[in-house]
């Protein structure tokens, strides 16, 4: 097996005596999309941010892309691609405009950075919105605009903070689309969901509660081993104890 | 410095397309220098005064008759001691009594200097203080040579505490606007400059964009560089519309060299951005923001001697002072605005805003996290 692209051990974050994320342990495997399931509050942004070198842990070690979370951050940051949950393009700049900004910012080529920008505004049908700005256009895409400039750089993962909540069903498809597209590239594609649809679409899932991983396993054998129809139902199964969910 | 450039593309794109900010640099000016002197002129007529002239001669009285024809002093009566006329001080009747001794034109012919004693009623100090502040500038203006020794008949303060502001003397006109105008100038290029950059930083943490940015391997003084340096760019802006503005309904002109004054207000911008951009580093809501650099600017405001001379404060408040930048550049202001001084005249403050820049833009990079 290869080395893991994302490591952890025991990785926690508590916000004074709250422990948000309590004791994850998990590897994700080159070019997997690993879902990261849980309920409302169960720690899924607070363990993504510490991963992606936003947020240093409070305890346990992790290991993003071969660099350490508390050392390395700007290495991390480097190969990582993150959307976080809130959107946060420029809204007042247009969809090219965000392209280029963060283009540079990662330091590619001025060559690149157009080359990058026609493939992605083609590959989102954006050929008349290239101009607008970004705060004009529709949830469904900006996400997907979200997704693609953070996947520009060509980072070795890519971290999704639920990059579908609010979109509607053709979109979310379409957005799987893509992430399919990423994968097939050979990123690592971790992502987290609340829907059950989106799990099944997952090569690994893990499912949180309360700060702590609960399962890890295929969508196939977490159904089996809940003896579970389908993943709502395995959901269900282990969400109902939670204490955080609003 | 590539990543400067992408920086620097994006926040002016940003700026111009906000129409808030474009309105604020530029209507701003216009209306607070076209208003505010006219509301804060303290400029006081009638002032009150009672002449003791000891020496009788046409060199005193020469004096006297320049006095009262300035324009700005009601003579109340000639005495022949101070003793005399200290009364009518008490009643209210004089607001300044000027004594001019014995011996006066002897001493300033023979010895070229002789000592003039302007006493000043405490009770309407701002008349009084002011009065006194123009005499002073008179009398220089008749004979640089003199000194003169101020005596404040006052129980609290047993020395001379009236200082004359050396603005005064070159402000013959004694035109109370020539003296506001390049303070509330340097205050509203203190005041856009430090409100834009506090409040554009938090204002990137509201909505999130920061977050985005944060996960980028940007270096932090690139990030506080590219915030920087277009807001150095509006304060020019807003400085040069401000000088337009005071000479086109003021008619003033700098008496010293323009380029000083770029230069200072250059070093003095990174200063108050330094500070603004520090603010915003400490702050998650542009309301927090805006409440901290409310606080600051009302202090470094008032004490910045625009109304206040600073050298009439108390012991601490001038301590004080000298932490508040606004204070030297009102002062450098002044200085070469009136006086036409020059960089060698203002090295010092010069000196102080630039160490001032330094430290607190060093401290908004180190304050700048990436990573919490
Ligand atoms: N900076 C913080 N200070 C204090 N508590 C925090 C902080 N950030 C998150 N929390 C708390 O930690 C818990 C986990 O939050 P987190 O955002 O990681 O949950 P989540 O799994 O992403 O939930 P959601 O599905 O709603 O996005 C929540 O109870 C939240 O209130
Ligand atoms: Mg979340």
């Amino acid at each position: 097996m290869a080395t893991p692209v994302i490591q952890t051990d025991k990785l926690t974050k508590r916000f004074g005596d709250f422990v948000a994320t309590n004791e994850i342990t998990f590897d994700v495997q080159p070019g997997e999309i690993f879902g990261f399931l849980g309920a409302n509050g169960a720690g899924k942004t607070t363990a993504m941010r510490m991963l992606c070198g936003l947020s240093i842990p409070s305890a346990g070690q992790a290991r993003v892309a071969g660099f350490d979370v508390y050392k390395q951050t700007e290495q991390i940051k480097r190969n990582i691609g993150y959307m976080s949950q809130k959107f946060s393009l420029y809204e007042d700049l247009t969809v090219l405009e965000n392209i280029n900004f963060f283009g540079g910012i990662y330091g590619l080529s001025n060559a690149d950075i157009k080359t990058k920008s026609e493939a992605l505004i083609g590959r989102l049908g954006l050929q008349g919105e290239a101009k607008k700005l970004v705060g004009s256009l529709p949830l469904g895409w900006k996400q997907k605009l979200s997704f693609s400039v953070g996947i520009l750089h060509q980072p070795k993962i890519v971290f999704l903070d639920e990059p579908t909540g609010g979109v509607d069903p053709v979109t979310r498809r379409q957005f799987w689309n893509l992430i399919y597209e990423a994968a097939h590239e050979g990123i690592t594609i971790f992502v987290t969901t609340h829907y059950m649809d989106e799990a099944e679409y997952c090569n690994r899932i893990s499912i949180m509660v309360d700060g702590k991983i609960q399962a890890l396993d295929t969508p196939q054998a977490l159904k089996q081993k809940f003896n579970a129809a389908s993943m709502d139902d395995v959901f269900y199964q282990l969400a109902r104890g939670a204490k955080r969910s609003e | 410095m590539r990543t400067l450039r992408f920086l620097l593309q994006k926040e002016f794109k940003q700026i111009f397309r906000n129409r808030s900010i474009l309105v604020m640099i530029v209507v701003m000016p216009v209306v607070q220098l076209i208003l505010l002197p006219l509301a804060a002129n303290y400029e006081v007529k009638n002032i009150n005064l009672c002449v003791v002239d000891r020496d009788h001669s046409s060199t005193s009285q020469k004096l006297v008759g320049k006095i009262a024809s300035s324009g700005y002093f009601k003579l109340t009566g000639n005495r022949a001691t101070f003793k005399e006329a200290f009364p009518l001080m008490e009643t209210d009747e004089a607001d300044l009594i000027l004594e001019i001794p014995a011996g006066f034109e002897r001493n300033l012919v023979r010895e070229d200097e002789q000592k003039i004693f302007v006493a000043v009623n405490a009770i309407n100090g701002t008349k009084a203080n002011l009065g006194g502040a123009y005499l002073a500038s008179i009398i220089r203006d008749y004979n640089h040579d003199f000194r003169v020794q101020w005596i404040q008949p006052s129980a609290f303060n047993q020395n001379p505490v009236i200082d004359v502001s050396s603005s005064n003397w070159f402000n013959p006109l004694l035109n109370y606007r020539m003296f506001m105008v390049p303070g509330i100038l340097a205050i509203l290029v203190t005041m856009i400059g430090g409100f834009l950059s506090a409040l554009n930083i938090v204002k990137e943490k509201e909505i999130g964009t920061i977050e985005q940015i944060n996960v980028t391997p940007l270096r932090k003084h690139h990030f506080i560089l590219g915030k920087l340096i277009p807001f150095w760019v509006l304060g020019n802006v807003v400085f040069t519309i401000g000088l337009v503005v005071s000479w086109i309904f003021y008619g003033i002109v700098p008496v010293g060299n323009l380029a000083v004054l770029y230069v200072f207000v250059g070093v003095y911008l990174l200063a108050v951005l330094g500070f603004g951009l520090l603010v915003s580093t400490f702050c998650d809501t542009q309301q927090q923001a805006m409440f901290i650099m409310y606080f600051f600017m009302m202090i470094f405001i008032l004490m910045g001697g625009l109304f206040t001379s600073i050298d009439s404060m108390p012991g601490w408040a001038q301590m004080i002072s000298r932490f508040n930048p606004v204070s030297y550049l009102i002062t450098v202001m002044r200085m070469v605005v009136l006086k036409g001084s020059d960089l060698h005249d203002v090295r010092m403050h010069l000196g102080m805003v630039a160490l001032f820049a330094v430290v607190l833009n060093g401290w908004a990079v180190l304050n700048y996290k990436k990573t919490s």
